[in-house]
């Protein structure tokens, strides 16, 4: 089983990256980006097969080590 | 005093740190490897040095702060030790929430590496009792993640608890945000958790020890917690 995690700052949380990004984006002619946050994006291969422990490892792997819970949020997708 | 280094994969300023304790206290200081999982027995002050532990992946400091020593350095901590994390040390201190506050990418996105002007906030503390009240040094910083973040409440109960140690200012003492390298909430170069023997901060005062690397007031800190710890 394969699980994917999007870990994203959580609002209020200035992105520093985002915003030069979205400076050089503007600069390249892209117009009309309001604005940019950027994150990460995890892919990880378990052994479990069933989707409920699936889950549970990757949620306490988050908590524990993969996001900062006091500046990010995260997403858990298992496909 | 009896103090112990850690030394995790990626340490680098681990030497600088020893020599400005060993010149305050005239006792070497004991490297503990990171995977240990007691302290030596004794041990009065806990320093994670600066680097980059882990090759700064994923965040700056989050793996390091679940090294199996860091048990040991949170029981230390919890049963009123004292705890210094300088640069890397304060990011691995944050994520291990032994400090309030995160370090983010500075706002300049840049790696800076100059000499900072701090105003020490708090001199009641072991770490600070050999500074004058507000008073202005000068100590280096070399980092890209020391932008000091965490909620307005947060940043409300630290000051008011006197938890900031030290905040970047211009060489008069003035607080303006042209003073800060990296962006910092409210100026913030260094904090302590709420025992106030647990100090985070970005600057490095090892770097500033002797005349001959541009002056000493780096070693007031050491001074201080030698006689605290004495």
């Amino acid at each position: 089983m394969k699980a994917r995690v999007h870990v994203t700052l959580k609002y209020g949380v200035l992105d520093p990256q985002g915003k030069a990004i979205a400076g050089a984006l503007g600069s390249l002619g892209f117009s009309g980006v309001e604005d940019v946050r950027q994150g990460k994006y995890l892919e990880l291969e378990l052994a479990e097969t069933d989707a409920d422990k699936a889950r549970e490892q990757v949620k306490a792997m988050c908590e524990k080590l993969l996001a900062n819970t006091v500046i990010e949020n995260y997403a858990i997708e298992l496909v | 005093m009896k103090a112990a280094v850690v030394v995790f994969p990626g340490s680098n300023r681990e030497r600088d740190i020893a020599l400005a304790l060993q010149r305050a206290s005239y006792t070497r200081p004991v490297y503990v490897w990171h995977g240990e999982t007691e302290l030596p027995a004794g041990t009065d002050l806990v320093v994670l040095p600066g680097g980059f532990s882990h090759g700064d992946y994923l965040r700056c400091g989050a793996m390091a702060a679940l090294s199996p020593i860091m048990d040991a350095v949170k029981a230390h901590a919890a049963r009123g030790g004292y705890v210094l994390g300088v640069c890397n040390g304060f990011q691995i201190l944050a994520e291990a929430r032994l400090v309030p506050g995160v370090l983010m990418r500075n706002a300049s996105l840049r790696f800076v590496c100059r000499d900072v002007h701090l105003k020490v906030e708090a001199t009641d503390t072991a770490f600070t009792g050999g500074f004058k009240p507000g008073q202005v040094v000068r100590v280096p910083v070399a980092h890209a993640e020391g932008n000091y973040f965490t909620d307005d409440e947060t940043l409300n109960r630290i000051e008011g608890e006197g938890q900031v140690a030290f905040r970047y200012c211009d060489a008069d003492g003035a607080v303006t945000e042209a003073a800060s390298p990296n962006g910092s909430a409210r100026n913030i170069a260094g904090v302590f958790n709420a025992g106030r023997n647990v100090l985070g901060m970005m600057p490095h005062p090892e770097n500033m020890t002797e005349d001959v690397v541009g002056g000493t007031d780096g070693a007031i800190l050491f001074d201080s917690l030698a006689k605290a710890l004495a």
